[in-house]
């Protein structure tokens, strides 16, 4: 079993293999089982329109999604692991970038572009996780940093989306002080004044919800998706029971108290906007 | 108190044995006793120093973790006078695995907060082995900001094998507790100087870990995840601890040549609980003189500093 494997309950671990969403004319919905038709799940941006199950998509989809089509500029797109550890487990991190890389077509975990939404401008990044698990290294840190830093430039708002198994254990401590990292640029962008929306999507956990994820001035989650520190494998075995249905989701923390809200994809770009123009004292779209 | 013996200690082990077994001999043996444990207790340390000239990092994390190691209470015994324990998050509750309060550092006031571990059964019990729930980090964040809101320094000791993964921990927030103490720690405005005393491991260390000075005894470990954590997951078997903790690289040693950390204080021979009045001696001085570099900064100067240095960490390139 890989190492995002055992942070997920069985039910979602058996996707491992698979594309964000697989190819093909017919999808089966994770959540009802349902076959989907391919363009209709699409054109429903991968919600399912049946049971409202929200599938994962890559980061740069959610992206896609999120802007107003041709408003984007990616930020730091070429930035590129050197693997400084010259770490080895029992495959090399050189070569599991190089996988990750070809099977994503990404260079590294994090996707991060200016642009407009619903003619507002911000930045905005977006996890990749079948990128290594969307862990954060150097890289992700890096990515995010130069984000923030371009919002901070611009006078603009900073949006993300998270779906992270945690910090990339590859990069060892170097990955552990992204964490540190993330959350000073956080800082420098809050005394600016700018607002920084979180939004939690499938799976948001480890160094990831413990850093960035949990740090916006509001905390938004996609319905249904796992958030929390320590995974529930890892738990279960600390406290020997069984974990409580539903524990750990977003409508689990948003009882809690740890979210503002839980936001449909579909409806992602008119309540982000809402909110991120209410922040910054913009008259509403009419 | 009986020194206990790790397993690649125990040619040592061996030889004190000896020594102890020479002492309760008569005085009127032939032999001259004296001298015959002045030979071995040579002997011993000429052991040790080459058992510990060739420490992997597997071997210095069972140091970290010894069960005689100094903790941070036994710190701020040696290193402080007056300390007065300040407890409770205000919000839920107190969290004996992290402990905290106001103390003197050479007369000037200083605000000390460290993961506690136990010393015995009961006391581990206690202090939940030293792996805080949120309750801990926020009450190490009032702390913080009451120490920057009187202008003393703060000074963190880090010794936890991470946060405490429990139900109770993640329905109270375990991710907003440490990701709010990284957001302020990164913007206090008072000096921070941390250092890892025994085990740093991942965000439940860096919790209480971000600072101006970062240092590390000699044989401590700071981490991503512990040897075994990861090795479960990437080798997919714990047993291959000792290798994992060899790729991440977990010494001070390793961590101050990738410049992840400032300085490595030196341990006695053998290790912090060797010689713990030593030890203090060597904390102290770290911290006095970490202070003298961090005190004439002007506030603005020691946060933006600060800054530079948290958004600096990191290795990749430019494609």
């Amino acid at each position: 079993m890989s190492w995002f494997d055992k942070l997920m309950p069985s039910r979602i671990s058996t996707e491992r293999r698979s594309r964000s969403v697989p190819e093909g004319l017919w999808v089966k919905c994770k959540g009802c089982a349902a076959q989907l038709y391919r363009t209709e799940l699409k054109r429903n941006q991968f919600v399912c329109p049946k049971c409202n199950y929200h599938l994962r998509i890559s980061g740069r989809e959610r992206l896609e999604l999120f802007f107003d089509p041709g408003s984007t500029q990616e930020i730091a797109a070429n930035l590129e692991s050197n693997d400084p550890l010259k770490f080895k487990d029992s495959k090399r991190y050189r070569d599991r970038l190089i996988q990750a890389q070809k099977d994503t077509k990404e260079r590294d975990a994090l996707v991060v572009m200016s642009g407009t939404v619903l003619k507002l401008p911000l930045v905005s990044a977006a996890f990749d996780f079948r990128f290594m698990g969307g862990s954060m290294g150097s890289v992700v840190g890096e990515k995010f940093v130069r984000g923030v830093n371009y919002a901070i430039k611009n006078r603009q708002p900073f949006v993300c989306f998270t779906a992270s198994g945690g910090a990339r254990m590859q990069e060892a401590l170097l990955s552990l002080l992204q964490m540190s990292k993330t959350s000073a640029a956080i800082a420098a962008l809050a005394e600016s004044g700018l607002p920084y929306i979180s939004v939690m999507t499938d799976p948001t956990m480890g160094g990831v919800s413990a850093s960035l994820a949990m740090l916006g001035d509001i905390n938004v989650a996609e319905p249904g998706s796992l958030i929390g520190f320590a995974g529930p494998r890892v738990i279960e075995q600390t406290v020997k029971e069984t974990l409580p249905e539903g524990f750990q989701r977003a409508e689990f923390l948003l009882e809690k108290g740890a979210l503002d809200m839980i936001v449909d994809r579909t409806k992602c770009r008119e309540e982000i906007t809402a909110l991120l123009r209410k922040l910054l004292r913009q008259p509403s779209l009419a | 108190m009986d020194l206990k013996f790790l397993d690649f200690e125990q040619p040592i082990a061996e030889l004190e044995a000896k020594i102890d077994e020479l002492r309760f001999v008569d005085d009127d043996s032939t032999v001259n006793i004296t001298e015959e444990i002045g030979r071995l207790k040579k002997k011993s340390e000429s052991l040790t120093r080459s058992i510990f000239s060739g420490l992997s990092a597997w071997q210095v994390a069972q140091l970290a973790r010894h069960p005689q190691r100094p903790y941070t209470l036994d710190y701020i015994d040696a290193c402080c006078t007056d300390f007065q324990e300040l407890h409770g998050d205000r919000m839920y509750s107190d969290d004996a695995a992290i402990i905290g309060g106001l103390a003197r550092l050479e007369g000037r006031p200083v605000m000390v907060i460290g993961n506690q571990k136990g010393r015995d059964t009961k006391e581990r019990v206690l202090r939940n082995y030293g792996s805080a729930r949120p309750e801990g980090y926020r009450k190490a964040l009032r702390l913080m900001r009451l120490a920057e809101k009187f202008s003393i320094p703060v000074i963190t000791l880090i010794d936890t094998a991470g946060a405490y993964p429990g139900v109770g921990a993640e329905e109270r927030g375990q991710s907003e507790a440490i990701a709010r103490n990284l957001f302020v720690m990164s913007g206090l405005r008072v000096p921070i100087v941390c250092i890892v005393i025994g085990e740093g491991g991942s965000g439940g260390a860096l919790a209480i870990g971000v600072a101006d000075r970062v240092f590390m005894l000699q044989y401590s470990v700071y981490s991503v995840i512990s040897p075994e954590g990861c090795a479960s997951i990437l080798w997919r078997s714990a047993d291959k601890a000792e290798a994992a903790a060899d790729a991440m690289g977990i010494t001070a040693e390793r961590l101050l040549k990738l410049g992840l950390v400032d300085d490595v204080i030196p341990e006695p021979l053998g290790g912090a609980h060797r010689d713990p009045a030593s030890m203090s001696e060597g904390v102290k001085n770290a911290l006095l003189s970490a202070l003298a570099e961090l005190e004439p900064l002007s506030k603005d100067e020691l946060v933006a500093k600060r800054r530079e240095r948290l958004l600096g960490f990191g290795m990749f390139k430019e494609a």
